[in-house]
C-alpha cells in the first residue's frame, strides 16, 4: 500500500514534474515527519502550559491583593498587545543572554534553555494571556444568584468554586478556549524564525533542496488545516460530552 | 435638561452630554495611564538589569540610553513601515473579505459553497505559511495586456498578509449579517423590497455596527503580524532592530532594544484594544 | 414558649442608604409569617439578613439561640437551621434534579451518598416530582424547578424556611403547584417566613402578616386585622392597589 502510493507519486514526478518528494524520497519524508512531530509536541506543550497560565492568572485576578490583580492585568495587556514574533525574539535573544550557560555532554557551553524551550515558553505566555481573559470572563458570567444559592446551602467559599462556579464557567469558556488554542497551533509556525525544526522549517529545508515550493506549500497548508480540524473536532467532542440538556451557556 | 444658553456656548460644544459619554471614562484613562507608566517602568528596569550585567564586564563606551537614542529613529522608521503595510493589507483584505462574506450568503449554491470553503481554508491556515505562499507563488511581474508591471517583494507581502485578513473579514461580515434577526428580512420582504435592497438598505446598515469591534480587533492582530515580513526578508522594524544589535555587538543591548520595539507596538495596539472594548460594550448595551 | 426567631432593632444600610430601619419581630416555632409591602421596601434584604447572606449594620437576630450579628458566627450551623428559596430558582444547571437535592447533604453535612439520595427521592415525592429525578433544570418548567429548589432546601432539614417571592416569575397555573407545596409544608408545622405578593394566599396560610414600607414595619397583625381592618393609612393605600 505505502509502496503503491510512493510509486504513484514517483510516476507523477517523472511524468508531470509535480514533485511531492515527501511521499517517495526517504530523506525528505523523515525530515517532514520529524517536523510534524516537533509541531505536535510544541503545540501540545503550549496548550497545556497556556491553560495552566490561564488558570493561575484567572485565580490571581480574583485575589484580594491589589498588587496581584494589577500585575496580572499588566501581564495580560502587555502580551495581548505586542507582536508574538517580537516576544519570541525578546525571550530567545535578550532574556536568554542573561541566563547562565551549561556545559553539555561534549564539554561545550550551551544555553540553559534551547530554542524549542524558548518557543514553548514564549507561546505559552502569549496564549496564556488570552486564556486568563477567557477564564475570567467565564467566571464572571456565572450568575451571582448561583453562588448565593450555594452559599445559603452552607457551602464554603472553596466548595462553591469547586462544585458550582468552575463547572459552569468552564462550559461557558470552552468555545472561546477552543478558538484560542486553534490560534496557538497556528502561532507555532513562528518558531521557524528562531530555527526550531518544526513543520514549516522542515518544509523550507525540503523545498530549497528539491525545488518544489509549490507542492510543499500545498502540502503544508493541507497539513495545518488538518491539524486545526483535528483540534476543533476534539474540542467539539469535549464540549458535547459536557453539554447539559436544556442549558444554553 | 438644562436650559441652553446658546449665545454663551461655542457652537461645537453640545450643551447636553447624554448619559452615555462618547469619551472613554475617566477611570479608564487613569487606568491606562497607570499601565503605561508601569510599563515604562519595566522598560527602565530592564535597562538597569542590562547595565548591571554589563558593569560586571568591561565598561562600555556609550551608556545604554545613548545607544538606544542613537538607533531609535531608524527603528521607528521601520515601525512606520509596519504600520503602512498594515493599512494597505487591511484595505485589500477588507474589500476582498466583504465580497467573500457576501458570497457566503449568496442564493447561488456554487458561489456560497466556494466562498465558504475559501474562508475556512484561509482562516485556518497559519499567517506565516500564507505569507510564504504569496512570496513564493506570486509571479515576479504581472502582464496586463502589453504592459508589464513588476511585483516587488513588499507588494507580495501585503497580499500575503491580506489573505488571512480577507478570510477573517468574510467571517465577520457573515456573522454580522447572521446576527440580524430573520424577522427583519421577512418584514422587509413583505414590503416588496428586492433581495439586494434588503441587504444593502436594511440588513447591512444594522450589521455594520456590530462588525466594527471585531474588525478593529482584526486590525490590531494584523498590525502585530506585520512583523512576520521580516522572516521573509523584507526590512521592517524587526529587521532594523536586529541589524542595530549586530552593528553594536553588545549583549547588554538586547533587552532594552527588544523592549523598545515591544513598547512601540504596545503604544499603537493597546489604545485600539481599549477603543474596541468600549465600542463593544456600547453595542452590547444597544441591542 | 420561646420564639424560634427573634429580631430586635435591626438596621441595615448599603453604603449610606438605609434599607432596614429598626425592625423588630418574633416568629414562634411552627408559625407562618408573611411579609408584604411595596417594591424596594427591604423585604428581600430582611430575609437575606436572617440567613446571614448579608450582614446587618446593627441590632440582633437570634435564630434558635444563634446570634446572626456576631463576627464569630458559625455560618454553617446557621444555614443548617435556615433554608431559603429564591424567586429565580437558582438550581445548579449542570446537575440533575436529584443531584441538586442530594449535593448539599453530601458535601456540607458529609452524609453517606446512598442515604442522601434516598432522602432526596423522598423529598422529590413530597413535591410530586418523582418522575423528574434525572431531568436537568433546563428540562423542567419554572414551577417544577421551583419545587426542586424547595426540596433542595428541605434536604438540609432546616428548622425554618424562608421564601422570597417564589411565585413571582411563574404563570398562574404553575404558581398554584408551588403554593400548594408551601401550604402543605406550613400545615405540617414547618416554620415559614414568606415574602409574597399573593394576598389571597397570604391570608389563607399566614398566622401573622407584616406590612413593610421604606425599611420599616408599618403594621403587623393577623391576616384579618391587616386585610380587613388595616389601621394605617399607608397599608390601606397599598392594599387597595393590589387587591
Ligand atoms: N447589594 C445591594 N447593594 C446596594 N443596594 C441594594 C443591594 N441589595 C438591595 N439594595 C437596595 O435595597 C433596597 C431594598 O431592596 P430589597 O431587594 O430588599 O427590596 P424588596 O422589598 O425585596 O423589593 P422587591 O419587591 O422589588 O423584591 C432597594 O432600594 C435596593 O436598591
Ligand atoms: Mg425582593
Amino acid at each position: 500500500m505505502m509502496d503503491a502510493i510512493a510509486h504513484w507519486f514517483k510516476w507523477l514526478s517523472n511524468q508531470h514534474g509535480i514533485n511531492y518528494s515527501v511521499f517517495f524520497d526517504n530523506y525528505d519524508q523523515t525530515l517532514f515527519l520529524k517536523g510534524l512531530k516537533t509541531t505536535i509536541i510544541l503545540s501540545l506543550a503550549c496548550i497545556a502550559l497556556s491553560i495552566l497560565v490561564g488558570l493561575i492568572g484567572a485565580w490571581l485576578q480574583g485575589s484580594r491583593i491589589r498588587a496581584a490583580r494589577v500585575g496580572t492585568a499588566m501581564f495580560v495587556q502587555f502580551f495581548r498587545n505586542t507582536p508574538p514574533l517580537v516576544q519570541l525574539a525578546f525571550f530567545y535573544y535578550a532574556v536568554s543572554a542573561l541566563l547562565p550557560t551549561v556545559t553539555d555532554s561534549f564539554g561545550a557551553q550551551t544555553p540553559l534553555i534551547n530554542n524549542l524551550g524558548w518557543a514553548i515558553i514564549s507561546f505559552s505566555l502569549f496564549a496564556g494571556a488570552f486564556n486568563i481573559e477567557i477564564f475570567r470572563s467565564g467566571i464572571e458570567a456565572v450568575p451571582s444568584a448561583m453562588t448565593e444559592a450555594a452559599e445559603s446551602l452552607g457551602y464554603t467559599r472553596f466548595q462553591i468554586y469547586r462544585i458550582v462556579v468552575i463547572p459552569i464557567a468552564f462550559r461557558i469558556c470552552l468555545p472561546s478556549l477552543g478558538n484560542n488554542l486553534v490560534n496557538l497551533v497556528k502561532t507555532t509556525t513562528l518558531a521557524y524564525a528562531i530555527g526550531v525544526p518544526e513543520l514549516l522549517y522542515a518544509s523550507a529545508q525540503i523545498w530549497s533542496e528539491a525545488m518544489n515550493v509549490r507542492e510543499m506549500m500545498v502540502l503544508l497548508l493541507i497539513t495545518y488545516v488538518a491539524l486545526v480540524a483535528i483540534l476543533v473536532a476534539v474540542m467539539q467532542r469535549w464540549e458535547k460530552s459536557l453539554r447539559v440538556p436544556g442549558y444554553v451557556s | 435638561m438644562r436650559p441652553v444658553q446658546s449665545s454663551s456656548l461655542p457652537v461645537l460644544l453640545t450643551p447636553n452630554r447624554t448619559a452615555r459619554d462618547p469619551l472613554p471614562s475617566l477611570t479608564a484613562i487613569i487606568q491606562s495611564r497607570l499601565l503605561f507608566v508601569s510599563l515604562l517602568g519595566t522598560f527602565f528596569i530592564s535597562c538597569g538589569i542590562s547595565a548591571a550585567y554589563s558593569a560586571a564586564g568591561a565598561q562600555p563606551s556609550l551608556s545604554i540610553l545613548d545607544v538606544l537614542l542613537k538607533w531609535a529613529p531608524l527603528v521607528f522608521g521601520g515601525f512606520l513601515f509596519n504600520i503602512a503595510v498594515s493599512i494597505a493589507s487591511m484595505a485589500l483584505g477588507t474589500a476582498s473579505g466583504l465580497l467573500l462574506g457576501l458570497g457566503q450568503i449568496s442564493p447561488s449554491r456554487p458561489i456560497s459553497k466556494t466562498s465558504w470553503f475559501l474562508t475556512q481554508f484561509f482562516r485556518n491556515s497559519p499567517w506565516l505559511v500564507l505569507l510564504f505562499f504569496a512570496m513564493f507563488l506570486l509571479p515576479f511581474d504581472l502582464k496586463i495586456g502589453s504592459v508589464t508591471v513588476p511585483l516587488p517583494a513588499w507588494f507580495k507581502a501585503i497580499i500575503g498578509l491580506a489573505l488571512p485578513v480577507m478570510a477573517n473579514v468574510a467571517e465577520i461580515v457573515r456573522g454580522g449579517i447572521k446576527s440580524i434577526p430573520l424577522s427583519q428580512w421577512e418584514s422587509a420582504e413583505s414590503l416588496a423590497f428586492s433581495r439586494r435592497q434588503i441587504l444593502w438598505q436594511i440588513i447591512l446598515p444594522q450589521a455594520f455596527k456590530r462588525m466594527i469591534p471585531p474588525w478593529m480587533n482584526l486590525y490590531a492582530i494584523l498590525t502585530m503580524a506585520t512583523t512576520l515580513i521580516s522572516v521573509v526578508g523584507i526590512q521592517d522594524s524587526m529587521t532594523l532592530t536586529k541589524a542595530a544589535l549586530v552593528a553594536e555587538g553588545r549583549l547588554d543591548l538586547y533587552l532594552p532594544f527588544y523592549m523598545m520595539l515591544l513598547l512601540m507596538f504596545f503604544a499603537y495596539c493597546y489604545p485600539i484594544a481599549r477603543l474596541t472594548q468600549s465600542l463593544e460594550s456600547r453595542v452590547a448595551v444597544k441591542f | 414558649m420561646q420564639p424560634l426567631i427573634t429580631i430586635s432593632h435591626v438596621e441595615k444600610s448599603f453604603g449610606t442608604m438605609p434599607v432596614l430601619r429598626d425592625i423588630s419581630m418574633t416568629i414562634a416555632k411552627g408559625e407562618c409569617a408573611c411579609i408584604i409591602g411595596p417594591s424596594g421596601s427591604g423585604k428581600s434584604t430582611l430575609l437575606r439578613c436572617i440567613n446571614g447572606l448579608v450582614p446587618v449594620t446593627s441590632g440582633s437576630i437570634l435564630v434558635d439561640s444563634i446570634e446572626v450579628n456576631d463576627p464569630h458566627l458559625d455560618k454553617l450551623a446557621l444555614r443548617r437551621k435556615v433554608g431559603i428559596v429564591f424567586q429565580q430558582y437558582n438550581l445548579f444547571p449542570h446537575k440533575t434534579a436529584i443531584q441538586n437535592i442530594a449535593m448539599a447533604p453530601i458535601h456540607v453535612l458529609n452524609r453517606p451518598k446512598d442515604e442522601a439520595y434516598e432522602n432526596a427521592r423522598r423529598l422529590l415525592a413530597k413535591v410530586k416530582l418523582s418522575e423528574k429525578a434525572d431531568a436537568y433544570p433546563g428540562e423542567l418548567s419554572g414551577g417544577q424547578q421551583q419545587r426542586v429548589a424547595i426540596a433542595r432546601s428541605l434536604a438540609m432539614n432546616p428548622m425554618v424556611m424562608l421564601f422570597d417571592e417564589v411565585t413571582a416569575a411563574l404563570d398562574p397555573e404553575t404558581k398554584k403547584e408551588v403554593l400548594f407545596t408551601i401550604r402543605d409544608l406550613a400545615a405540617e408545622g414547618m416554620t415559614c417566613v414568606l415574602v409574597t405578593h399573593e394576598m389571597g394566599f397570604a391570608s389563607e396560610v399566614a398566622d401573622h402578616v407584616y406590612f413593610t414600607d421604606g425599611g420599616r414595619i408599618v403594621e403587623a397583625g393577623t391576616p384579618t386585622e391587616i386585610f380587613k381592618a388595616a389601621r394605617n393609612e399607608r397599608t390601606r393605600a397599598f392594599l387597595s392597589q393590589v387587591l
